[in-house]
């Protein structure tokens, strides 16, 4: 099970590792997006600050999502996902390990860029601390429902932009608990209940989400 | 009499086809004694004038459109568990009285907004997680537009639709979490003053209106999905033929 797990994720890190260009398109377009706000804003400091968690937050859900739209397409199109479906191990675990790769290639990297985008956003040092563990607890949340939604959006036509239909309103919670962190270190309260919470739903989402992403690919593969 | 029998799509037919106008009826017959109740006998609100009236249809609105959501949850579980191919129609047919309901309950309540609140649009926690279960309505719809073959849809929107059903508390929750940090104490919304109990006997006899209106448009809608679905059929050509 465990060596399933690991081949599962080991094989996804390869086949992305081959393709550079693929999964930094994601992280681009997340510079990008925030990198437009004070463009649209105006660069004022003071703004910039206190819309930075927001800004921040809601460009890593659209890269998230705009990755996730072949998180299981490419497998589909060749037809090696069929065939996964087919072996004896869990479906289960192949979508966690989906999941986690997904998360290793998209959110891992993600954080490595935030604190440059939060210093460009005039964030002082700890809220930048609290923005990277926010998005270190929140973006698992996102690699594990939108695999929910990559799964039943497969070979759909306009399935990229149907993912963000199906997807974005059950990302409310992780965006405004997240987000709600940053902003709650800048108004002095601290974020711990916003962490706390977020965690609770991440471990909610570990919970449920693979059994459901397992049941849609096993109804889109049918 | 054996429910069971009327989960086979041919007497389900028959039966809803009987029911259907003694629902349509009693919808017509509650709506007109509440709207009667909400316009003339209910008194003027001391407080909001004569505005206020506007929640006889919000509130009953609101209430449906949530409760369509669980009754759509409801029928998915039953079909995902014992496969019967009704309970997807069901939910199917459910979908766009609940979206309706939502959009309803987010109008009414901007005209209520704009006298009372001055605005037409607060982010008031209410409002805005109504708003987001009429997103969540909408992707299911979605869903089911952009998938050509009748079972994958009936399934994938069901898994989708019981996620959501799960989500809705946490959204809700995080919504208000959100409201209370961001909206402060500037204005304490919707704190319903005891209210005279002819209001409250109208906005329950309007419920009951929009209950049995849902009953009677999902059936309806529900027959025509089932005539669509088993078209190649027996029953269906002889009744296309006696048509």
């Amino acid at each position: 099970m465990w060596r399933f797990l690991m081949t599962v994720i080991r094989r996804d890190l390869l086949l992305a590792a081959r393709r550079k260009g693929d999964w930094l398109t994601a992280q681009f377009f997340f510079i990008m997006v925030v990198s437009m706000f004070p463009l649209g804003i105006g660069a004022d400091p003071e703004q910039l600050r206190r819309v930075a968690g927001g800004v921040l937050w809601v460009a890593a859900l659209l890269a998230s999502l705009l990755s996730l739209a072949r998180l299981y397409a490419d497998d589909h199109r060749d037809g090696s996902l069929e065939q996964m479906l087919l072996s004896p191990q869990p479906t289960v675990l192949l979508a966690l390990g989906k999941a986690i790769a997904h998360w290793l290639i998209f959110g891992l990297p993600l954080l490595l860029i935030a604190p440059l985008l939060g210093m460009q956003f005039a964030l002082p040092l700890e809220a930048i601390l609290v923005l990277v563990a926010s998005l270190a607890i929140g973006t698992p949340v996102l690699s594990l429902l939108g695999g929910i939604g990559a799964a039943l959006t497969l070979g759909l036509r306009g399935g990229g932009t149907l993912l963000t239909l199906l997807i974005l309103p059950l990302y409310v919670p992780a965006l405004i608990f997240g987000a709600g962190a940053v902003d709650g270190v800048l108004a002095g309260m601290g974020a711990e209940a916003q962490l706390s919470l977020l965690g609770a739903f991440m471990g909610m989402s570990l919970l449920i989400a693979p059994w459901v992403t397992a049941a849609a690919l096993r109804v889109s593969v049918d | 009499m054996n429910l069971y029998h009327y989960a086979a799509p041919a007497a389900f037919y028959g039966l809803a086809g009987r029911l259907i106008p003694w629902f349509a009826w009693g919808a017509a017959l509650f709506a007109a004694a509440g709207l009667y109740i909400s316009f003339f006998v209910a008194p003027t609100d001391f407080q909001q004038g004569e505005a206020y009236r506007i929640i006889f249809i919000h509130v009953p609105a609101a209430w449906m459109s949530m409760f369509i959501y669980m009754v759509m949850a409801f029928w998915c579980a039953i079909g995902l568990a014992f496969n019967t191919r009704l309970s997807f129609l069901m939910a199917r047919a459910l979908a766009p009285t609940g979206a309706l309901f939502c959009f309803l309950a987010l109008w009414t309540g901007a005209l209520w907004g704009k006298p009372m609140w001055g605005a037409w649009w607060v982010w008031d926690a209410r409002l805005t997680s109504e708003l987001i279960l009429l997103f969540l309505y909408v992707g299911i719809m979605a869903l089911w537009a952009a998938i050509d073959d009748p079972k994958r849809g009936d399934r994938a929107g069901a898994l989708l639709i019981l996620v959501g059903a799960i989500n809705v508390p946490i959204i809700y929750f995080s919504v208000k979490w959100w409201n209370t940090l961001h909206q402060g104490s500037s204005i304490n919304l919707m704190q319903a003053p005891s209210m005279a109990a002819t209001m409250l006997i109208g906005m329950l006899v309007m419920a009951i209106a929009a209950w049995l209106y849902t009953i009677a448009v999902a059936l309806v809608r529900a027959r025509g999905l089932v005539l669509a679905r088993e078209r190649h059929t027996e029953w269906v050509q002889k009744i296309i033929k006696e048509a």
